[in-house]
């Protein structure tokens, strides 16, 4: 081991520096322009707290609350989708102003394309269903389990919008139980109950 | 099984780096155009690279190619010759840059080394790559490379204290 000396140690300081931004964005231009953007993703802020959405060139594949943590789901689009997942907040910009307008009640459906490849199969099926559930309606499991063709998976049904990758976008919120009591919720049943709100509904915890 | 990270968090973990890789090597004026190109085309290769393996070692390869390119090219506007120029094809540049306005010396006395010291003092010092690794990315033995950034930080030593001095 060399001793330290004045030069070295100059030039090895500030390495928890970080990237300017504007570096950081001209890469996530250049790599959206060269077709390797393949998971594009920011944070948005929202009255249910921060929000991580992410979109492929397809459309948007996750939106995930603060609560299932930051790199789980980043790392969750790695395997999942792909490794090229970078920080850029361009392909963002119709959801985030979007869910600006639905969280102050100025919007009641979204118009972005949705990449719903992270559900396969029943829960693909199920997750289909519940985008044509209106603003401020809601239907039980059961309805949601008939309306995806298999009257008898109520409870895969349940699992269904329990590991919805996109919620709020496709509206998980809207399906509570026959008693009409509210059901579980990725982002906590109180989520559930804010959103139900800001639709205009009052539903029992 | 090693599952692929995010490339976002190779960023956040190996950006700083880097960009000072690239600003000893080309200088900072050059680093941005550099250090862009080179996370792009890291990007671009990153689902092929083995899991498991060094990152740092493998984006400061990147950038080397990238930085010898930029170098050529300065080379071929100057003049026709495909050699690496032994000079930066940069100073150190006015404004732009936080370190460089801080530290303008160090900058200027990296620029007159021969190109493989800097990018021996580059690669050891500021990447932290061992010597083993250095060597063949500047095409020396790992005791060249090793003499080489010995001489390079002997020679930084003199003239940037004879910087700092005056």
């Amino acid at each position: 081991m060399t001793t330290e000396i004045e030069p070295a140690g100059a030039l090895g300081a500030d390495l928890t520096a970080r990237v300017p931004e504007d570096l950081r964005a001209r890469l996530a231009t250049a790599a959206e322009a060269a077709g390797v953007l393949d998971v594009a993703y920011r944070w948005v802020d929202s009255p249910l707290g921060p929000l991580l959405v992410a979109a492929t060139t397809e459309g948007v594949v996750r939106v995930a609350f603060d609560r299932e943590g930051h790199e789980a789901v980043l790392a969750e689009l790695a395997a999942r989708v792909s490794p090229r997942v970078l920080r850029a907040p361009r392909r963002l910009d119709p959801v985030t102003r979007q869910l600006d307008e639905y969280f102050a009640g100025d919007r009641r459906s979204f118009e972005v394309p949705v990449d719903l490849r992270l559900a396969r199969g029943f829960r693909r099926t199920v997750l289909e269903h519940l985008r044509t559930i209106p603003y401020g309606s809601v239907e039980s499991y059961a309805a949601v389990a008939s309306a995806s063709g298999s009257p008898a998976a109520v409870r895969a049904a349940g699992t269904a919008c329990a590991t919805n990758p996109v919620p709020v976008l496709v509206p998980c919120h809207r399906v509570v139980r026959s008693d009409g009591s509210l059901g579980r919720y990725l982002g906590g049943v109180e989520v559930k109950a804010a959103l139900l709100a800001l639709e205009g509904r009052r539903e029992s915890g | 099984m090693v599952m692929a990270r995010p490339f976002e968090a190779l960023v956040d973990e190996h950006g700083a780096v880097v960009l000072r890789v690239v600003r000893a090597l080309l200088g900072p004026a050059d680093a941005e155009d550099a250090w862009a190109e080179t996370f792009l085309a890291a990007l671009e290769a990153y689902p092929r690279l083995r899991p498991g393996g060094n990152v740092r070692g493998w984006l400061v390869t990147i950038a080397h190619h990238i930085a010898v390119d930029h170098l050529r090219a300065a080379a071929r506007r100057a003049e026709p010759s495909g050699d690496v120029p032994e000079r930066a094809a940069t100073g150190p540049g006015s404004g732009a840059d936080a370190v460089a306005d801080r530290d303008p010396q160090l900058w200027a006395a990296l620029a007159v080394l021969p190109f493989k010291q800097r990018a021996a003092v580059a690669y050891h010092h500021v990447a932290g790559l061992p010597y083993a690794e250095v060597g063949p990315l500047i095409g020396s033995s790992e005791v060249a490379a090793r003499r080489a950034a010995a001489d390079g930080i002997a020679r930084l030593r003199s003239t940037y204290r004879e910087g700092a001095a005056s």
